[in-house]
């Protein structure tokens, strides 16, 4: 009887779940796999001033990335993200720890204040720190007003500039998926810690530091990998040396109109990230085996 | 109590934003006792455990153990281990690292830490199941990895918050005989928490009922049961009849009770009686005895329900001032028809001296009563 039911409610479904399919199928393949193939294909084409493209194919344009500029333009890149990462991580952690342990009420309104910002576009929202940074801006003027300082300080167009943008715009990419995990960490298995034995930061690291991995995992690779890639961020605060992969990118296509080459760098980009999200997949594979709850 | 006591608590006093959930309790713990906190859910008893655990601090009181003050140490500063309700299993860990935690916490040389695990693992009857992980384990399972982990490392007191609950009915009655086993050969003190009164007097030696923050009653499970301190204790462990009586010819060692006109006189009870007091009489339904239609004593009524049990016949007998009797009869070898019809005219009597009086107002627990019985 209940099979009986059950295969006449699959029945009623097969067209919605068809329709379903054939939708995101489509969506993907129209916007990410054909957008993706014509860089693909464009990274080992020639630079034309007309047409932008054009033949021969070539592998120039990989041969031009080796260059140890480039390789610098990288590397410092892969350090700010770094670093963006590493304070989104250390102000994020006790944050998903804390919003996990307050009140329900409480906790919808600070996820709803996390969520708030996405509501305005993050170029906005960069242009506001702009504001803030600027040698006459709020916090200068503000401090001197008080007179905590003589002169303005130097905030804009430094380092520090691109990485306050990069933690500011990726935060709640950080917090999301360690709130998560926080959630399901069961507060018995604290008590149960103490109760063998182990102090505080015993437990924190046997207990809540192995729990807590994927979401440090994924919340890593929320923010390191985007870190990479918003040009707009050190274009707005950062001046002319403390550039992102993504600016790189992004010069090729609107300032030089290479391209071949932008397209070559943006695949190397891409690959970089796909081997960090497959490390990354292997190590959740590994703690699955005995992680879940 | 002739062991020496392990643990007092004296005048312990616990309050969550206003409410009492435990109210100024006395209680001493014999060194080596099984002893079981029973009561309905909210009655204290999980709070009484975590002040004992360490997990919560008392509002007022000390808590002493082995003649030390530990009411204000921390937890994992506290010769004591815990079995939580939900085995609370490390879920990254195998079932050796999970057992071998407190030991690992402790600095144990790796040695010593392998061959007490196995040994305590070989006691549990896991040596197999050292690699599994938790999640690969079944319900029963998990309930003797968390058992062997909070053996490990020999406390003097082990704390167990309804650690049979999560289990099915026969699952259960097989860790209780094992858990009395363990308890046995261990010689460790048990403090067990149960809302399952059945599983509380087949396990403990003594038991502790617990309602609204205080102690109803403490006392062997057979005091318990056959000699209820108050309405509480009698309605929340077993199956109870009242009956409301008077009492009438109140003498030295003998009262006469009259239960809705029928007289019976049985002995003083022990709380303080005068003629024309007003008290319950308190029969267990395997104290009744149901006589035929034509007997000369008991309360006239018919049999509206009967349940074969196997060897008791328990029946509802329909009284006719409309009190409903609950009676469990053993099966008598001599009597092959011994049975009852739906609707069968019968009289419900007891056996003399197997009553229990009780004083009317339910309300006024006496205290002094409930410590001493």
């Amino acid at each position: 009887m209940m099979k009986h039911r059950r295969r006449m409610f699959r029945g009623l479904r097969q067209p919605f779940r068809t329709g379903v399919l054939v939708l995101v199928w489509g969506w993907l393949l129209a916007l990410v796999l054909v957008p993706n193939l014509l860089v693909i294909a464009a990274s080992f084409l020639t630079r034309d001033p007309g047409t932008f493209i054009s033949l021969p194919v070539t592998l120039e344009n990989y041969r031009s990335l080796m260059d140890p500029l480039y390789l610098e333009v990288f590397l410092h890149s892969l350090y700010m993200a770094s670093v963006t990462t590493l304070v989104c991580l250390l102000i994020g952690y006790p944050f998903a720890w804390a919003l996990s342990r307050v009140g329900k009420e409480r906790q919808l309104l600070l996820i709803f204040l996390l969520i708030v910002p996405f509501w305005t576009n993050s170029l906005v929202r960069t242009y506001a720190l702009k504001l803030l940074m600027a040698t006459n801006g709020l916090i200068n003027n503000g401090l001197m007003a008080l007179g905590v300082i003589d002169e303005p300080m130097r905030m804009l167009y430094t380092e520090g500039a691109v990485i306050v943008g990069l933690v500011y715009l990726l935060l709640p990419f950080m917090i999301l998926p360690l709130y998560s995990v926080f959630d399901d960490l069961r507060q018995e298995l604290l008590l149960a810690s103490h109760d063998l034995g182990a102090g505080r930061f015993s437990t924190f690291i046997h207990v809540v530091v192995p729990l807590t991995l994927p979401g440090i995992l994924a919340g890593v690779m929320l923010v390191l990998l985007p870190a990479m890639g918003l040009f707009f961020v050190p274009d707005i605060l950062g001046g002319s040396r403390n550039l992102l992969v993504g600016n790189v990118i992004k010069n090729q296509f609107l300032d030089a109109r290479d391209w071949p080459f932008g397209a070559a760098a943006a695949i190397l980009l891409t690959l970089a990230m796909a081997l960090l999200l497959f490390t990354h997949r292997l190590s959740q594979r590994r703690l699955g085996e005995g992680g879940d709850l | 109590m002739t062991q020496k006591t392990l643990l007092s608590l004296r005048n312990l006093g616990k309050s969550f934003s206003g409410k009492n959930v435990l109210d100024s309790l006395d209680l001493d713990i014999g060194d080596g006792e099984f002893i079981t906190l029973l009561g309905p859910s909210g009655c204290g008893k999980t709070t009484l455990l975590r002040l004992l655990a360490g997990f919560e601090i008392p509002d007022s009181g000390n808590i002493e153990l082995a003649g030390s003050d530990i009411t204000h140490l921390p937890p994992e500063q506290r010769p004591l281990n815990t079995v939580f309700q939900n085995y609370a299993l490390f879920p990254h860990m195998s079932v050796y690292d999970n057992v071998a935690y407190g030991l690992k916490m402790e600095k144990r040389p790796k040695e010593e830490i392998r061959q007490r695990v196995d040994d305590v693992l070989a006691m549990v009857q896991l040596g197999d199941f050292a690699g599994r992980k938790p999640h690969q384990l079944s319900g029963g399972q998990q309930q003797r990895v968390a058992i062997a982990r909070a053996v490990i490392k020999r406390p003097k007191l082990l704390l167990l918050d309804e650690p049979l609950s999560a289990l099915d009915f026969k699952l259960r009655r097989t860790m209780q005989i094992e858990l009395k086993r363990l308890q046995r050969e261990l010689g460790i003190t048990f403090v067990f928490v149960t809302h399952d009164q059945e599983e509380a007097l087949s396990m403990s030696d003594r038991v502790v009922v617990l309602m609204n923050g205080q102690i109803q009653q403490k006392g062997t499970p057979r005091e318990i049961y056959e000699r209820p301190a108050n309405l509480f204790t009698a309605r929340f462990v077993g199956e109870t009849n009242l009956f409301p009586g008077t009492l009438e010819q109140v003498g030295d060692q003998q009262i006469t009770v009259n239960v809705s006109g029928y007289r019976r006189s049985m002995p003083c009870p022990r709380f303080p009686v005068s003629n024309g007091q007003s008290v319950h009489v308190l029969l267990r339904p395997e104290d009744i005895r149901v006589l035929e239609p034509d007997a000369d004593h008991g309360f006239p009524g018919k049999v509206v329900e009967r349940n074969y049990k196997g060897s008791t016949l328990d029946s509802v007998i329909h009284l006719e001032d409309g009190t409903e009797v609950l009676a469990s009869e053993f099966f008598d070898e001599e009597d092959p028809t011994f049975d009852y019809q739906l609707g069968e005219p019968v009289r419900v009597s007891w056996v003399d001296g197997w009553e229990w009086l009780l004083p009317k107002e339910p309300d006024a627990v006496d205290e002094t009563q409930a410590a001493d019985v």
